[in-house]
């Protein structure tokens, strides 16, 4: 789980151009929205293609992102239980 | 028609230097515009980090604004940005992405206005604004509708000029008219300082 913790804070700095932010900075209950990473609704529709993309995961209802989306610790706890590659 | 406007001030961003009223503000030799533009917002403490998630065409286009305005305490400046090839370097990032799977980020950029809205975020501006798509860089269409936002009294200074991006080959020169400033506003003095 620690290992899937840290390859998403990497995919997420990578692939939604974070780039005043490193990996350390980033801690796994860190709110991904709002006050915490400052994410805006574009990066969660990155997020749910990254799903989709790269652990097959396909969300029928993009409102599942809310809960999903919270932080490192729900994301990995999600991808874990519903991952197919 | 109005003719006693000004330039106020200009800035250029080519040929791997940054430049405000003709002196140069930063330059390096970077073949990469990536890398360039990277540099010279950190090297101008530019410090907004929604910079890193724009296009190519927005990059160029915010931090050659950024220049002008980030001492400017008029917020009715009106924008009006024009270039060559529209937004077709993103467009053909998109159109590579859509064979498997979509970004949504790249997709947002697939227009060229997109960069005035990046601009009028940053400096909060409600102004007028638009952008146009020329065969080359028109001075006299630039002139004429600086000149009737401000005649019109639907700004107090306008933000205008050419940003173009295609394939790595980037130029860009913006101006703000306004009500008084060192050169006069006509389309000589904007072809002669482009």
């Amino acid at each position: 789980m620690s290992e899937l913790k840290l390859e998403l804070k990497e995919k997420i700095i990578e692939q939604l151009n974070l780039e005043d932010i490193a990996i350390e900075e980033i801690a796994d209950t860190d709110p991904l929205f709002g006050e915490g990473l400052g994410l805006d609704s574009i990066d969660a529709l990155e997020l749910i293609v990254m799903l989709d993309k790269d652990y097959g995961i396909k969300l029928a209802d993009p409102k599942q992102g809310r809960t999903i989306f919270e932080s490192i610790d729900s994301m990995a706890a999600y991808i874990e239980e519903h991952r197919s590659r | 028609m109005n003719n006693s406007y000004y330039i106020q001030s200009y800035s250029h961003i080519r040929k791997n230097h940054i430049s405000l009223n003709g002196a140069t503000l930063y330059s390096d030799t970077e073949d990469d515009f990536s890398d360039f533009i990277k540099a010279g917002y950190k090297h101008l403490n530019t410090e907004y980090s929604k910079f890193f998630k724009m296009d190519q065409l927005s990059k160029l286009a915010f931090l050659a604004a950024d220049i002008l305005l980030k001492d400017e305490p008029e917020k009715n400046v009106a924008l009006v940005l024009s270039n060559q090839a529209a937004s077709l370097d993103t467009d053909r990032k998109h159109q590579e992405s859509i064979k498997e799977y979509p970004s949504p980020a790249v997709f947002v950029y697939t227009l060229p206005n997109i960069c005035l809205g990046e601009i009028s975020i940053k400096h909060q501006l409600y102004s007028e604004n638009g952008f146009f798509v020329f065969e080359k860089f028109n001075a006299e269409a630039l002139h004429v509708y600086a000149n009737s936002l401000i005649d019109e009294q639907k700004a107090e200074k306008v933000l205008c000029g050419w940003v173009n991006f295609d394939d790595g080959k980037y130029d860009a020169f913006l101006y703000v008219v306004a009500k008084k400033g060192t050169f006069v506003h006509s389309i000589a003095e904007i072809n002669r300082l482009y």
